[in-house]
């Protein structure tokens, strides 16, 4: 059983997954935070790995991606970072990046070097399913990396059930067709969870974009099997650059 | 059998390159295009009503034009492809006719596009007015000051323009914030994409659209001089629109040389440049895997021309095929180079050209020409939105 595994064995219920960028506030800053997320009840991380065209997000995890490049993060520079983690680490960490700059550095070598640092799963917004399947699918499995999919209110069930087919982990149900940190409709948000609930899925759900609080977590929870963090935690970030007093004030405001 | 040139495979690959790469945000809407974006272009009503407008509203078919004194100046045969006296000045305007034929189908209600020189925002804005749907055109900041006339057309059509004020603040940045304005519309938003980039089905699609500059010419040339084969054709390459039809239907042809010009910027070496194929890796950019500029940890690079419709760090991907595969030949010109082509078209055709189009003029003297030569230049577009450029240029030279 892989970590995230372990994870939904033991919790079904209200799993908090926060995303941050790596490289962000500070270069030095990506172990500080994923231990501060793991010190204050995060159950999973999601770091980001960022890019100077992330088409799926907005402006503040694009803002907080230019920040990180400009302190001059990049796949090489985040792994050697990552290094060490798993002496303090216990919580699963997922990467999640654009495909541009994973190409780059080559498919293969990034799953292989990810998976020796002790990172449990990929997810790659854009990585289409054909080319998972013909081509890059077999080197993530072949790591024993998880690979998470997106799915939307738009995806028909027919296609939810493919994509959770090849997912392993859990499936990533953004809450609605946007770009991250929009404001959602959480009522249009607890139905469509109920409709992906009814489908019996093999992965469990966690899901994104848009939580930004207890009440938007509680709520988006209720039908799934947890939730996933990003913009809001990036801009309590933003506001208060030191990672130990804003991430134990985000997760007490989430978690209390 | 040989593979055409022209087409992509079912996943819209031309060779290693195409695809679409693209977040699960945005595939119901490009799902829906992959699926029918054929079945309705070959319908006999849009074939119908496409063909009426390429011919009564954009004025096709454009001339084919013996370039006299140019001819007589290179030593050959040079006709040039007057997609510059297309209503509203470029060969844009046969794109987006198509798509906001094929959106109306589709029963979309709200067009999104982005520009760069701000001639296929002026298209796609003048569509919509001709079809009363909501227009909304990203332009990247730096090339609203730098086209500030064409600016003021989409305005006056009636289309909102939205300043994209990430990265660069180019081309590059306004076709982010098309994109991410097309994930938070899944449903009722067609994306009118400007060149032959973007998601499979985007570069098929619009290099169909664009074919007919390649279509009229093999007629054109046929009645002119007896062959419908010229053995060069020439366009610049921003994206790849305007090169994509110029090509179209001569790629399978194997006597005609393909030539692709791309922007050189201050020159290839200077770091200020466009030129994707001297200078780019294979990367995805845009929903397709294509080449693209990029730094070594695969972020994509600030492109730099004089020209905002060059101003691009990618190509579409039929074109890296192009490249990859030998069939075609990738040449540059830089911004000095362009402007001085654009006063010789000036001052010996009497034709103001666009800064774009200059780039394929400038080629001319990059090659070996002989009189057996009948070349076709691809001008893509007119020059007035780049006056301003060329004003700067006469001040400096004190012939203003
Ligand atoms: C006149 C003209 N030519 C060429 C281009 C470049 O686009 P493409 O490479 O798609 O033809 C533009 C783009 O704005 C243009 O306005």
């Amino acid at each position: 059983m892989s970590r995230i595994q372990q994870l939904f064995a033991r919790k079904k219920e209200n799993v908090l997954n926060v995303y941050y960028t790596a490289g962000f506030p500070a270069l030095d800053s990506t172990l500080r935070v994923l231990e501060a997320l793991q010190a204050n009840g995060a159950d999973m991380v999601e770091i980001g790995m960022p890019y100077s065209d992330p088409l799926a997000d907005g402006p503040v995890i694009q803002q907080s991606s230019q920040v990180a490049l400009a302190n001059g993060m990049t796949i090489a520079v985040l792994l050697e970072q990552l290094k060490e983690m798993r002496s303090r680490i216990q919580v699963p960490v997922i990467l999640m990046g654009y495909m541009n700059p994973v190409l780059q550095y080559g498919f293969e070598k990034f799953c292989a070097e990810a998976a020796a640092v002790g990172v449990d799963g990929l997810i790659l917004p854009d990585l289409p399913e054909y080319e998972f399947v013909t081509e890059y699918g077999e080197m993530v499995r072949k790591h024993g990396l998880d690979f998470i999919f997106l799915v939307t209110p738009e995806t028909s069930e027919k296609r939810v059930r493919r994509l959770d087919g090849l997912s392993s982990g859990f499936l990533y149900a953004v809450s609605s067709s946007s770009t991250t940190g929009s404001e959602k409709n959480m009522e249009a948000v607890d139905a469509y969870l109920q409709r992906l609930k009814s489908y019996d899925l093999k992965n469990p759900v966690l899901v994104g974009f848009g939580i930004k609080d207890k009440n938007s977590f509680v709520s988006a929870t209720k039908a799934a099997n947890g939730a996933i963090v990003g913009t809001a935690y990036i801009k309590t970030l933003e506001e208060n650059n030191d990672v130990n007093s804003s991430t134990a004030a985000f997760l007490k405001n989430m978690l209390e | 059998m040989k593979t055409s040139y022209k087409l992509p495979n079912k996943e819209g690959y031309y060779g290693k390159f195409g695809g679409a790469y693209i977040p699960e945000m945005l595939h119901p809407n490009v799902e829906e295009l992959q699926s029918r974006y054929l079945e309705i272009m070959q319908e006999p009503s849009f074939k119908k009503e496409f063909e009426e407008m390429l011919r009564d509203y954009v004025g096709r078919p454009s001339p084919l034009y013996y370039a006299k004194r140019l001819s007589a100046h290179y030593q050959t045969d040079i006709y040039l492809k007057r997609e510059d006296l297309n209503h509203t000045g470029a060969h844009k305007i046969n794109n987006t006719i198509g798509q906001i034929l094929l959106a109306e189908r589709l029963g979309k209600k709200r067009i999104i596009a982005e520009t760069g020189a701000g001639q296929h925002g002026v298209a796609t804005a003048t569509v919509c007015a001709l079809k009363g749907l909501e227009c909304i055109v990203y332009m990247g900041e730096k090339d609203i000051e730098r086209q500030a006339p064409n600016v003021a057309r989409m305005h006056m059509l009636g289309a909102k323009v939205v300043a994209a004020t990430s990265g660069s603040k180019t081309l590059k940045d306004a076709t982010n914030e098309a994109i991410r304005d097309w994930i938070n519309h899944p449903t009722d938003t067609h994306y009118i994409i400007g060149s032959v980039v973007g998601p499979h089905p985007y570069p098929d699609m619009v290099a169909r659209f664009q074919s007919v500059i390649s279509e009229e010419t093999r007629k054109q040339l046929l009645a002119k001089t007896g062959s419908e084969l010229p053995t060069k054709v020439i366009a610049c390459v921003g994206g790849g629109s305007n090169a994509a039809g110029m090509f179209y239907h001569f790629l399978d042809e194997a006597s005609v040389d393909i030539i692709a010009v791309e922007a050189a910027g201050m020159g290839l070496n200077s770091g200020l440049s466009a030129a994707t194929t001297a200078l780019g890796k294979p990367g995805v950019l845009h929903g397709s895997r294509s080449i693209v500029m990029q730094t070594d940890d695969g972020q994509v690079v600030e492109p730099h021309s004089i020209s905002a419709g060059l101003d691009y760090p990618g190509i579409g991907p039929l074109h890296a095929h192009l490249f990859a595969s030998g069939r075609g030949i990738f040449l540059s010109a830089t911004d000095e180079e362009a402007v001085r082509a654009a006063f010789f078209v000036a001052r010996n055709e009497g034709i103001i050209i666009a800064l774009e189009s200059a780039h394929a003029f400038a080629a001319l003297d990059q090659l070996t020409l002989s009189k057996q030569d009948r070349v076709v230049i691809c001008l893509s577009g007119r020059g007035d939105k780049d006056m301003a450029t060329y004003m700067k240029q006469m001040t400096m030279t004190n012939q203003l």
